[in-house]
């Protein structure tokens, strides 16, 4: 069977499983709609919040920005999972306590004003829009692989599945179709993973494997693509930093903290039973988190070498007698010249899997010295040596480009495995892309229809209008991302941490104070969202545009990129937070503080006795 | 009760306080700060640092809220304050 027939049905097989599951489980009143009843087991909620989590950003870029990044990925992993430490600590089981739906029902009732509430809506809307911009790029690049057509034709495709699905679905059907989609998607993150370490390292655990000397050889992976990098001009895999240390860390600690103040994420933990299981769901989550998180740097790190190798024989890999990317191990020990003139691949005889992708338009080949073969370095390297030998071997510039974002859906093509591996990870792809999707749509519905329409404006609205507002508000969401997925900010995971910066400066403090500072009064809340929603929005849309439209943006105004302490757009969400905390102490030192009954709230909320009742409440 | 309450919430943020070193030590600490010191050292193959930022973090943060949950379930008890 050929490999386009095999992904069809794959893919399909795994659709038929999600729609079978969300029919079974179709919601019913509107508090089922949104939280499922509270009855989820944490085990259970656990794999569905991973993943809801684990989306387009994490399944089908982050690796690919991990090679090329290098070390400087680590930001990624360790800022998506660190957060979880907060979230878990911080957040969830006071959340849980408290008793509602949303994060504008608690921000509104424990800084007792609907402008807080409002407040909340517009920082929630911004994450979400934000968020769900990444991953209407993440869609559309596994669409267009899918359906072998150009990317833009794959996010218009996706706009509609996404659509369909989060209308048809609710909460409770999501919540199931979660853990289904969580076993398809880490099973297509793992298994093509498995034998890429097995056919590189000889051992299966990709988490060693990426540790381990390369088979036959006693060099280790890691020093092997150090070495191949660094000589072609590229910064050491194993050091390379994102701008600076400061960077960095900054970059980290948004990350973190964003991942505890977005909404789709802590509204998981409004549906576990207890506040003991809100603080065992955070672990659970996390480890099958995890399980993706520790086997991506191998992702990264193999591809990255993979693709080196496919270009460039130098390095040391060939196809083997089963027809897939071998070690040889004499090459290897060789350390050939990667410059030497037959070493780069001739364009001719490129492999079956980059036709693929050229159709997407997300792999291009540009033959600038006309030799018909491909040269693939970095062409802009400060390393002299590097660019001397580029220049001695007649190298005109760089003539592939690679769209990092492809990197994970590309990667078993790339080592040339089986076609039903490729199948699995298109159907991985598509998986992660929609279920995080359905589950920020619900967040921005709820927003929309539970917390402005039905909170603020119209309370006496009907169940039926309610949902329907809910409805309608996805559809709106869906084409504002969908339009402006089509000229995304970044790639999918860059897009995806702007959202995060924006829920860090926002959401973050205001949640945290209200619960970890009785005193903490409306006026405080409030100006800190604003100030810090504000500044961060500021900075990016410096960087990005307006809203993220193009031509838009105003950098020179700030004093050119990153003016900022050399600190990126996807990194300010900590720098907003720590305004947002400064400016709602600063104000809520000269106003008034909170009400009696609010300050005993608080307390309540602090102690995990009574939480069926507080439940019960709705 | 009212003073019962106060140590319960001591209690509680010392906790805190001591996982948040902790979170605070491996990831900035150790994935970020000293990463270029650690990565002189090797553990099975990957330098230390390198391996503290895309790994050992991680695995850490897993223990910290697993331990996190289990100690809040022990000081709940111990203040009589836990789910009926």
């Amino acid at each position: 069977m050929d490999l386009q027939t095999i992904t069809y049905l794959v893919v399909g097989a795994s659709f038929a499983l999600y729609i079978a599951i969300a029919i079974w489980a179709r919601a019913g009143s509107t508090s089922e709609f949104y939280a499922a009843g509270g009855s989820v087991h944490p085990i259970t909620n656990g794999m569905a919040t991973a993943a809801d989590w684990m989306s387009a950003a994490s399944f089908i870029s982050m690796a690919g920005l991990i090679a090329n990044m290098g070390y400087g990925g680590g930001l990624f992993l360790m800022g998506w999972t660190g957060g979880y430490v907060l979230l878990a600590m911080l957040l969830a089981p006071y959340l849980r306590k408290f008793g509602k739906f949303t994060v504008p029902q608690f921000i509104g009732d424990r800084f007792y004003s609907k402008w807080a509430a409002t407040v909340a809506v517009v920082c929630l809307l911004t994450a979400s829009l934000t968020y769900i911009i990444g991953q209407m790029t993440g869609v559309g690049v596994a669409f267009s692989r899918f359906l072998g057509v150009s990317s833009d034709t794959g996010i218009y495709l996706g706009m509609g599945i996404v659509f369909m699905y989060a209308v048809f679905g609710g909460m409770k059907g999501i919540t199931y179709t979660q853990v289904a989609q969580y076993i398809v998607l880490i099973s297509a993150y793992i298994v093509p993973t498995i034998f890429i370490s097995l056919q590189l390292t000889g051992n299966p655990l990709p988490q060693l494997g990426l540790g381990s000397d390369i088979i036959g050889v006693d060099t280790t992976l890691l020093s092997k693509l150090d070495m191949v990098v660094k000589d072609l001009g590229f910064d050491q895999y194993t050091t390379s930093l994102p701008g600076s240390t400061l960077n960095m860390f900054v970059y980290t600690l948004s990350l973190m903290i964003g991942t505890a103040g977005l909404p789709h994420v802590i509204m998981r933990f409004f549906t576990v039973p207890t506040v003991k299981d809100a603080r065992s769901s955070a672990g659970w989550a996390l480890v099958f988190i995890a399980l993706l998180y520790t086997t991506a740097p191998a992702v990264g790190a193999m591809a990255k070498f993979n693709l080196h190798a496919t270009v460039n024989s130098a390095v040391g890999l060939e196809t083997g007698p089963m027809g897939h990317l071998n070690v040889n191990p004499e090459k290897i020990k060789a350390n050939a010249d990667l410059y030497a003139a037959e070493a780069s691949l001739v364009y001719e005889k490129r492999p079956e899997w980059m036709k693929r992708w050229e159709k997407t338009g997300l792999l291009k080949f540009e033959d600038k010295n006309g030799d018909g073969r491909i040269q693939y370095y970095n062409d802009k390297t400060k390393n002299a040596e590097a660019k001397a030998k580029a220049e001695a071997a007649g190298w005109k510039g760089n003539e592939l480009t690679v769209n990092p974002d492809i990197m994970v859906m590309a990667n078993p093509e790339i080592a040339l495995l089986p076609n039903w591996v490729i199948a699995l990870v298109a159907a991985g792809g598509l998986a992660a892309a929609l279920s995080t999707a359905a589950g920020l749509l619900m967040a921005i519905s709820s927003a929309v229809s539970h917390d402005l329409i039905k909170g603020i404006f119209n309370p006496n609205i009907s169940e039926k209008n309610e949902l329907m507002a809910g409805k309608v508000s996805m559809a709106v969401a869906i084409v504002i991302a969908g339009y402006l997925g089509l000229n995304p900010p970044g790639f999918a995971a860059g897009t995806v941490a702007l959202a995060f910066g924006i829920a860090a400066s926002s959401l973050f403090p205001a949640i945290m104070m209200g619960i970890f500072s009785k005193k903490m009064n409306k006026e405080g809340a409030v100006a800190g969202m604003l100030a810090g929603l504000f500044v961060t929005l500021f900075y990016v849309f410096a960087h990005k545009g307006i809203f993220f439209i193009k031509g838009t943006d105003f950098v020179d105004l700030i004093g050119g990129p990153n003016s900022f302490f050399g600190i990126t757009p996807e990194a300010f969400g900590a720098i907003g937070a720590v305004v947002n905390f400064i400016v709602a102490f600063a104000v809520d030192k000269v106003t008034k503080e909170p009400p009696e009954h609010i300050q005993h709230m608080v307390e309540a909320v602090r102690i995990p006795r009574g939480s069926k009742a507080v439940s019960g409440a709705h | 009760m009212e003073h019962n309450g106060k140590t319960y919430w001591a209690t509680v943020l010392s906790l805190l306080t001591k996982i948040l070193i902790i979170w605070f030590l491996v990831s900035f600490g150790a994935g970020i700060l000293f990463a270029p010191a650690l990565n002189s050292i090797s553990l099975g193959g990957y330098p230390l640092g390198f391996w503290f930022a895309q790994q050992g973090s991680i695995y850490t943060f897993i223990v910290l809220i697993f331990y996190y949950a289990k100690k809040m379930g022990d000081i709940d008890r111990l203040f009589d304050v836990h789910e009926e």
